[in-house]
Protein backbone atom coordinates (compact mmCIF):
# COMPACT_ATOMS: atom_id res chain seq x y z
CA UNK A 1 0.00 0.00 0.00
CA UNK A 2 1.37 3.57 -1.01
CA UNK A 3 0.72 6.49 1.04
CA UNK A 4 -1.60 7.92 -1.40
CA UNK A 5 -4.26 4.96 -0.93
CA UNK A 6 -4.16 5.22 2.31
CA UNK A 7 -4.79 8.73 2.26
CA UNK A 8 -7.68 8.35 -0.19
CA UNK A 9 -10.54 9.34 0.82
CA UNK A 10 -13.33 6.96 0.87
CA UNK A 11 -14.10 7.39 -2.46
CA UNK A 12 -13.22 5.19 -5.30
CA UNK A 13 -10.93 7.68 -7.46
CA UNK A 14 -12.34 8.73 -10.88
CA UNK A 15 -9.92 9.28 -13.37
CA UNK A 16 -8.63 6.57 -15.55
CA UNK A 17 -5.11 6.98 -14.46
CA UNK A 18 -6.00 6.39 -10.69
CA UNK A 19 -8.49 3.48 -11.80
CA UNK A 20 -6.03 1.69 -13.22
CA UNK A 21 -3.44 2.21 -10.34
CA UNK A 22 -6.27 0.88 -7.83
CA UNK A 23 -7.09 -1.94 -10.23
CA UNK A 24 -3.16 -3.09 -9.39
CA UNK A 25 -2.74 -2.25 -5.86
CA UNK A 26 -6.57 -2.24 -4.29
CA UNK A 27 -8.66 0.05 -3.21
CA UNK A 28 -9.47 0.51 0.57
CA UNK A 29 -13.02 -0.57 1.32
CA UNK A 30 -15.25 2.18 0.97
CA UNK A 31 -18.90 2.70 2.02
CA UNK A 32 -21.41 1.56 -0.76
CA UNK A 33 -22.83 4.66 -2.47
CA UNK A 34 -26.33 5.12 -2.91
CA UNK A 35 -27.21 4.73 -6.59
CA UNK A 36 -29.51 7.45 -6.79
CA UNK A 37 -30.31 7.23 -10.41
CA UNK A 38 -31.58 3.93 -10.01
CA UNK A 39 -34.14 5.19 -7.62
CA UNK A 40 -35.56 8.23 -9.10
CA UNK A 41 -38.39 7.48 -11.14
CA UNK A 42 -37.53 8.30 -14.90
CA UNK A 43 -39.13 11.38 -15.81
CA UNK A 44 -41.48 10.69 -19.03
CA UNK A 45 -40.59 12.45 -22.42
CA UNK A 46 -42.51 15.38 -23.83
CA UNK A 47 -43.04 16.55 -27.01
CA UNK A 48 -45.25 19.63 -28.35
CA UNK A 49 -46.36 20.15 -31.28
CA UNK A 50 -47.86 23.55 -33.17
CA UNK A 51 -50.00 22.75 -35.81
CA UNK A 52 -50.19 25.79 -37.58
CA UNK A 53 -51.09 24.94 -41.04
CA UNK A 54 -54.32 23.40 -42.41
CA UNK A 55 -52.41 21.65 -45.29
CA UNK A 56 -52.41 18.14 -45.91
CA UNK A 57 -48.95 17.88 -46.35
CA UNK A 58 -48.16 19.62 -42.94
CA UNK A 59 -51.09 18.27 -40.90
CA UNK A 60 -50.43 14.61 -42.11
CA UNK A 61 -46.68 14.20 -40.52
CA UNK A 62 -48.39 16.09 -37.15
CA UNK A 63 -50.46 13.35 -37.15
CA UNK A 64 -48.10 11.15 -37.51
CA UNK A 65 -45.07 12.11 -35.21
CA UNK A 66 -48.17 12.83 -32.47
CA UNK A 67 -49.41 9.17 -32.89
CA UNK A 68 -45.90 7.37 -33.07
CA UNK A 69 -45.03 10.15 -30.28
CA UNK A 70 -47.67 8.74 -28.22
CA UNK A 71 -47.05 4.88 -29.29
CA UNK A 72 -43.32 5.23 -28.01
CA UNK A 73 -44.15 6.39 -24.56
CA UNK A 74 -43.73 10.03 -25.13
CA UNK A 75 -46.49 11.94 -23.59
CA UNK A 76 -47.45 14.57 -26.63
CA UNK A 77 -49.74 17.56 -27.00
CA UNK A 78 -50.70 19.09 -29.69
CA UNK A 79 -51.52 22.92 -29.77
CA UNK A 80 -53.46 23.76 -32.88
CA UNK A 81 -54.27 27.33 -34.07
CA UNK A 82 -54.69 29.47 -36.80
CA UNK A 83 -55.37 27.46 -40.11
CA UNK A 84 -54.85 24.13 -38.08
CA UNK A 85 -57.97 24.17 -36.75
CA UNK A 86 -59.65 23.93 -39.55
CA UNK A 87 -59.47 20.01 -39.99
CA UNK A 88 -60.59 19.80 -36.70
CA UNK A 89 -64.07 21.17 -37.52
CA UNK A 90 -66.49 18.39 -36.86
CA UNK A 91 -67.41 16.50 -40.19
CA UNK A 92 -71.51 17.29 -40.12
CA UNK A 93 -70.28 21.31 -40.11
CA UNK A 94 -70.26 22.55 -43.90
CA UNK A 95 -69.73 26.23 -43.14
CA UNK A 96 -68.92 27.37 -39.63
CA UNK A 97 -68.58 31.45 -38.42
CA UNK A 98 -71.22 33.93 -37.19
CA UNK A 99 -70.04 36.57 -39.82
CA UNK A 100 -70.51 36.07 -43.54
CA UNK A 101 -66.80 36.76 -43.50
CA UNK A 102 -66.41 33.55 -40.90
CA UNK A 103 -68.53 31.70 -43.20
CA UNK A 104 -66.58 32.66 -46.03
CA UNK A 105 -62.97 31.62 -45.35
CA UNK A 106 -65.03 28.06 -44.55
CA UNK A 107 -66.75 28.03 -47.86
CA UNK A 108 -63.19 28.98 -49.47
CA UNK A 109 -61.52 26.35 -47.79
CA UNK A 110 -63.89 23.44 -46.62
CA UNK A 111 -63.24 22.38 -42.85
CA UNK A 112 -62.01 19.05 -41.59
CA UNK A 113 -59.64 16.20 -41.64
CA UNK A 114 -60.76 14.75 -45.35
CA UNK A 115 -60.79 17.95 -47.08
CA UNK A 116 -57.56 18.81 -46.87
CA UNK A 117 -55.30 21.13 -49.47
CA UNK A 118 -51.81 20.65 -50.38
CA UNK A 119 -49.34 23.19 -49.59
CA UNK A 120 -48.21 23.21 -53.27
CA UNK A 121 -49.55 21.59 -56.54
CA UNK A 122 -53.24 21.39 -55.43
CA UNK A 123 -53.96 21.90 -59.17
CA UNK A 124 -57.92 22.19 -57.81
CA UNK A 125 -57.89 19.32 -55.73
CA UNK A 126 -55.85 17.43 -58.41
CA UNK A 127 -52.70 17.37 -55.63
CA UNK A 128 -54.59 15.58 -53.04
CA UNK A 129 -56.28 13.12 -55.23
CA UNK A 130 -53.29 12.21 -56.30
CA UNK A 131 -51.98 12.22 -52.82
CA UNK A 132 -54.88 10.20 -51.87
CA UNK A 133 -54.80 7.27 -54.31
CA UNK A 134 -50.70 6.91 -54.15
CA UNK A 135 -50.87 6.72 -49.84
CA UNK A 136 -53.77 3.95 -50.67
CA UNK A 137 -52.25 2.52 -52.94
CA UNK A 138 -48.77 2.06 -51.00
CA UNK A 139 -50.72 1.21 -47.51
CA UNK A 140 -50.06 4.72 -45.82
CA UNK A 141 -52.61 5.57 -43.11
CA UNK A 142 -54.46 8.26 -43.95
CA UNK A 143 -54.85 11.72 -41.71
CA UNK A 144 -58.42 10.62 -40.38
CA UNK A 145 -57.03 6.85 -39.70
CA UNK A 146 -54.33 8.61 -37.81
CA UNK A 147 -55.90 10.77 -36.05
CA UNK A 148 -58.12 8.10 -34.60
CA UNK A 149 -54.90 6.40 -33.54
CA UNK A 150 -53.19 9.36 -31.89
CA UNK A 151 -56.41 10.10 -29.67
CA UNK A 152 -56.49 6.59 -29.25
CA UNK A 153 -53.30 6.61 -27.61
CA UNK A 154 -53.57 9.75 -25.89
CA UNK A 155 -52.16 12.65 -27.58
CA UNK A 156 -53.58 15.60 -26.53
CA UNK A 157 -55.20 18.11 -28.80
CA UNK A 158 -55.71 21.99 -27.68
CA UNK A 159 -56.97 24.26 -29.46
CA UNK A 160 -56.66 27.69 -29.71
CA UNK A 161 -59.03 30.33 -27.99
CA UNK A 162 -58.23 33.20 -30.30
CA UNK A 163 -58.51 31.31 -33.62
CA UNK A 164 -61.95 29.90 -32.42
CA UNK A 165 -63.09 33.39 -32.14
CA UNK A 166 -61.25 34.89 -34.99
CA UNK A 167 -63.19 31.94 -36.96
CA UNK A 168 -66.66 32.18 -34.86
CA UNK A 169 -65.96 28.82 -33.82
CA UNK A 170 -67.86 27.22 -30.66
CA UNK A 171 -66.35 24.10 -28.63
CA UNK A 172 -69.26 22.38 -30.23
CA UNK A 173 -68.23 23.02 -34.18
CA UNK A 174 -64.80 20.95 -33.13
CA UNK A 175 -64.48 17.32 -32.51
CA UNK A 176 -65.13 15.85 -29.01
CA UNK A 177 -62.14 14.63 -28.69
CA UNK A 178 -59.90 18.44 -28.83
CA UNK A 179 -59.25 19.58 -24.91
CA UNK A 180 -60.19 22.61 -23.15
CA UNK A 181 -59.08 26.10 -24.93
CA UNK A 182 -56.55 27.61 -24.25
CA UNK A 183 -53.75 30.88 -25.90
CA UNK A 184 -50.52 31.44 -26.12
CA UNK A 185 -49.08 31.80 -22.82
CA UNK A 186 -50.23 28.03 -22.42
CA UNK A 187 -48.63 27.53 -25.88
CA UNK A 188 -45.35 28.76 -24.31
CA UNK A 189 -45.70 27.13 -21.23
CA UNK A 190 -46.10 23.52 -23.28
CA UNK A 191 -43.23 24.24 -24.96
CA UNK A 192 -40.39 25.36 -22.75
CA UNK A 193 -41.65 22.66 -20.31
CA UNK A 194 -41.47 19.56 -23.33
CA UNK A 195 -38.43 17.78 -24.43
CA UNK A 196 -38.87 18.81 -27.65
CA UNK A 197 -41.23 20.91 -29.61
CA UNK A 198 -41.97 21.54 -33.37
CA UNK A 199 -44.18 24.42 -34.96
CA UNK A 200 -45.59 23.31 -38.19
CA UNK B 1 -36.54 -23.64 -27.70
CA UNK B 2 -39.82 -21.86 -28.72
CA UNK B 3 -41.38 -18.97 -26.99
CA UNK B 4 -44.59 -18.44 -26.00
CA UNK B 5 -46.40 -16.53 -27.82
CA UNK B 6 -49.47 -14.02 -25.76
CA UNK B 7 -50.37 -12.79 -29.60
CA UNK B 8 -49.56 -12.09 -33.10
CA UNK B 9 -50.00 -9.03 -34.53
CA UNK B 10 -50.17 -8.89 -38.68
CA UNK B 11 -48.72 -5.20 -39.33
CA UNK B 12 -47.85 -6.85 -43.31
CA UNK B 13 -48.70 -4.23 -46.19
CA UNK B 14 -48.83 -1.22 -43.45
CA UNK B 15 -46.75 1.51 -43.80
CA UNK B 16 -44.99 3.91 -41.24
CA UNK B 17 -46.05 4.70 -38.68
CA UNK B 18 -48.69 2.32 -38.44
CA UNK B 19 -46.97 -1.17 -37.35
CA UNK B 20 -45.39 1.28 -34.56
CA UNK B 21 -49.18 2.52 -34.05
CA UNK B 22 -50.44 -0.66 -33.89
CA UNK B 23 -47.47 -2.32 -31.74
CA UNK B 24 -48.18 0.15 -29.10
CA UNK B 25 -52.17 -0.66 -29.45
CA UNK B 26 -51.14 -4.40 -29.32
CA UNK B 27 -48.87 -4.68 -26.35
CA UNK B 28 -50.80 -2.37 -24.10
CA UNK B 29 -53.29 -4.45 -22.69
CA UNK B 30 -50.89 -7.73 -22.54
CA UNK B 31 -49.15 -8.22 -19.19
CA UNK B 32 -45.78 -7.65 -18.15
CA UNK B 33 -43.35 -10.21 -19.21
CA UNK B 34 -45.82 -10.93 -22.21
CA UNK B 35 -44.66 -11.55 -26.03
CA UNK B 36 -46.00 -9.53 -28.85
CA UNK B 37 -45.07 -11.01 -31.97
CA UNK B 38 -44.75 -8.41 -35.27
CA UNK B 39 -45.05 -9.09 -38.60
CA UNK B 40 -44.27 -6.41 -41.28
CA UNK B 41 -43.44 -5.55 -44.44
CA UNK B 42 -41.93 -2.03 -44.33
CA UNK B 43 -38.59 -2.12 -44.40
CA UNK B 44 -37.70 0.82 -42.34
CA UNK B 45 -39.56 -1.01 -39.76
CA UNK B 46 -35.96 -2.52 -38.81
CA UNK B 47 -35.04 0.28 -37.64
CA UNK B 48 -38.40 2.50 -36.33
CA UNK B 49 -39.02 -1.28 -34.00
CA UNK B 50 -35.46 -0.95 -32.24
CA UNK B 51 -36.06 2.87 -31.90
CA UNK B 52 -39.59 2.50 -30.39
CA UNK B 53 -37.94 -0.85 -27.94
CA UNK B 54 -35.27 1.86 -27.02
CA UNK B 55 -37.58 4.38 -26.15
CA UNK B 56 -40.54 2.46 -24.41
CA UNK B 57 -38.45 -0.65 -22.74
CA UNK B 58 -40.12 -3.39 -24.40
CA UNK B 59 -37.42 -5.53 -25.60
CA UNK B 60 -36.64 -7.35 -28.38
CA UNK B 61 -36.33 -10.75 -27.66
CA UNK B 62 -36.13 -12.03 -31.44
CA UNK B 63 -36.00 -10.60 -35.10
CA UNK B 64 -35.83 -12.32 -38.33
CA UNK B 65 -36.75 -11.17 -41.90
CA UNK B 66 -37.88 -13.83 -44.29
CA UNK B 67 -38.68 -13.18 -48.12
CA UNK B 68 -39.53 -9.42 -47.07
CA UNK B 69 -41.37 -10.43 -44.24
CA UNK B 70 -39.74 -8.82 -41.17
CA UNK B 71 -40.53 -10.31 -37.31
CA UNK B 72 -40.17 -9.15 -34.45
CA UNK B 73 -40.69 -10.83 -31.02
CA UNK B 74 -41.28 -8.20 -28.70
CA UNK B 75 -41.35 -8.66 -24.76
CA UNK B 76 -43.94 -6.53 -22.60
CA UNK B 77 -42.00 -4.54 -20.15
Amino acid sequence: MTTATLEAPARRPIDPLAEAIADIEGTPETEPVAVEAAEAPVKTKELVIVNWSGDLDKVWPVLILSSTAAASGVHCKVFVTFWGLLPFVKDERRIVGETWMQKMLTLMQRPGIDHLKLSKMNFLGMGPWMMGTLSRKYHVASPRELLEAATALGVEFVPCQMTMDMFGLKREDLIDEMGEPAGAATAIELMTGADASLFI
Amino acid sequence: MSLQISQVLDARGLSCPMPIVKTAQAIKPLPSGALLELLATDPGSVKDVAAWSRSTGNAIVEQSADGGVYRFVLRRK
